[in-house]
């Protein structure tokens, strides 16, 4: 296992690491958008609660989950220590600083990268967490579900009544973008996954996937605001 | 032309530098850059002060001695072009220019805008060469080698090690470096038996140099004056996780 550590720490390994939890955590995007996309569906919340019942009870779900949770936690530490040591490289500065030739996300990913931290906190602190350690929800019966389940449904309609949330969900989804903008096809240079032919096609998908799927999150809450 | 010259100015690695400005006129626009340097330190000598201490060598662009970032840009505004290639017909009448020494924790500056780069000696000492007998050369073309991979090898290997790319990288990062020289073996069939110990143990040593993380931001690509292409840190990552998973 020598070898698997001096991987593991080597700088080339601790960038695998990022690109990894990074990728696992775009394919987590993708299934979470699917998933909240039914808070849009005009049956009061009903399609939306069962299937959030479903995602706190399935035990298939719940090693997912904490897979997901770990990786955030892996993903952000090691992108901060990363940023400190690149950022320690260079104890004097230069006078003339080049940013010509370097794109602002390329730059600041740790930045953005916090940024989507603090929004994920407080994302999860309000559904998240009342959903599965408060019984502050009230309880639903579906005609479709034999049990009763939680009402997320409104729990979320009454966060996003808030012009506040609402502002602080598009700015977050924003961040998101630039932090993807570059981080997309950077994690596929990290894992030498670098071809004459596939690599336009990986940065053009890329550019797609950041774009949309934020403002497909974004969205949501504003939809809801003004329904 | 007539400028107005920024230049850092630090009497050896244990003295704190600081900018000093120069005003220069006479300079031809068919000056190299270092020619220019070159005007300015003759007046320098002829008033018994100390004349800016820079690297220069071929003067030609392939030795990857000449070091300067200059205003913001290592070798200058140009694309593919190093100090010495760059000519004042570049600049316009009456600019200010900024010139400082390559910056990076692991390469110190010796004396004004001279860096100690050594630490690209010993990445290359680490693994950047190929074990062979003395003996008579063998023939030419004795190993088929296709039109592609010399290329690309010979792509890599114009690589001059100058340090551009550690200049220019917002990380202070040598991925660029230790990728072509490792890259213009590995596409060789002369590269091949010891291809796996050769990346574990250049950027072992890359490691710890001190020089900081790829993050793919591109900067050394566009600054290299070879043009050394993002393409080959690709490769070293490859050859670096194949290597790390594969080596006995
Ligand atoms: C939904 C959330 C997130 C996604 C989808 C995501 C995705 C990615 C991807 C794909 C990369 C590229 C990896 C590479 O260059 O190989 C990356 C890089 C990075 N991420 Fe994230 N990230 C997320 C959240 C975060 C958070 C919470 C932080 C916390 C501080 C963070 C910090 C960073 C940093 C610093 C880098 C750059 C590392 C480097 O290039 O040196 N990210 N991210
Ligand atoms: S990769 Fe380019 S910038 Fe870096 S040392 Fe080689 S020639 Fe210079
Ligand atoms: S002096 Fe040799 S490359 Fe510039």
């Amino acid at each position: 296992m020598n070898w698997f550590s001096k991987f593991l720490t080597s700088s080339i390994g601790q960038k695998v690491i990022m690109s990894i939890t990074g990728l696992f955590l775009i394919l987590f995007l993708v299934i979470h958008l699917i998933g909240n996309l039914q808070l849009l569906k005009n049956d009061g919340g009903e399609s939306f609660n069962i299937y959030a019942a479903f995602m706190a009870h399935n035990p298939l779900i719940k090693v997912v989950s904490i897979t997901l949770y770990a990786s955030i936690l892996l993903h952000a530490i090691q992108g901060i220590l990363i940023t400190l040591k690149n950022k320690g490289a260079r104890k004097q500065k230069y006078l003339v600083s080049n940013t010509q030739t370097t794109s602002f996300a390329s730059r600041q990913m740790a930045l953005l990268g916090t940024l989507i931290f603090v929004f994920i906190c407080i994302h999860m602190g309000d559904f998240w967490y009342k959903m599965k350690f408060t019984d502050e929800l009230p309880l639903q019966k579906y005609a479709t579900h034999t049990e009763y389940v939680k009402d997320l449904y409104s729990r979320v309609y009454i966060a996003f009544q808030q012009l506040w949330i609402v502002v602080v969900y598009v700015i977050s989804m924003v961040v998101l973008t630039f932090h993807l903008l570059h981080g997309f096809q950077s994690a596929f240079q990290t894992l030498g996954l670098n071809h004459r032919k596939y690599t336009p096609v990986i940065k053009a998908i890329g550019t797609v996937f950041a774009i949309l799927v934020p403002l497909a999150f974004a969205l949501i809450p504003v939809l809801m605001y003004f329904n | 032309m007539k400028l107005t010259l920024k230049i850092w100015r630090q009497e050896n690695s244990n003295a704190s530098g600081k900018f000093q400005t120069y005003q220069v006129s006479d300079v031809s626009p068919d000056m190299s850059f270092l020619e220019m340097i070159d005007v300015l330190n003759e007046k320098l000598i002829v008033k018994n002060e100390d004349p800016i201490a820079f690297d220069h060598d071929c003067r030609e662009g392939i030795c990857g001695m000449c070091s300067m970032v200059i205003n913001g840009r290592p070798h200058g505004p140009l694309k593919g072009v190093t100090t010495c290639q760059l000519h004042m017909r570049s600049f316009k009448e009456g600019d200010t220019i900024v010139i400082e020494p390559w910056r990076a924790n692991s390469f110190p500056v010796l004396k004004d805008l001279i860096v100690d780069r050594t630490a690209f000696d010993r990445v290359i000492a680490s693994g950047g060469y190929i074990s062979v007998n003395t003996g008579n050369a063998q023939d030419a073309n004795n190993i088929p080698i296709s039109k592609i991979d010399a290329d690309e090898a010979f792509g890599s290997a114009s690589c001059i090690g100058c340090g551009a790319c550690v200049a220019a990288c917002p990380n202070g990062s040598a991925m660029l470096f230790v990728s072509a020289k490792v890259n213009q073996l590995s596409k060789l069939p002369q590269g091949q038996p010891e291809r796996n110990v050769r990346v574990l143990d250049m950027v072992a040593q890359m490691d710890k140099e001190g020089f900081g993380f790829c993050s793919n931001t591109g900067a050394c690509e566009a600054d290299c004056p070879k043009e050394i292409s993002l393409t080959n840190i690709a490769a070293l990552n490859r050859d670096y996780l194949k290597a790390s998973l594969m080596d006995q």
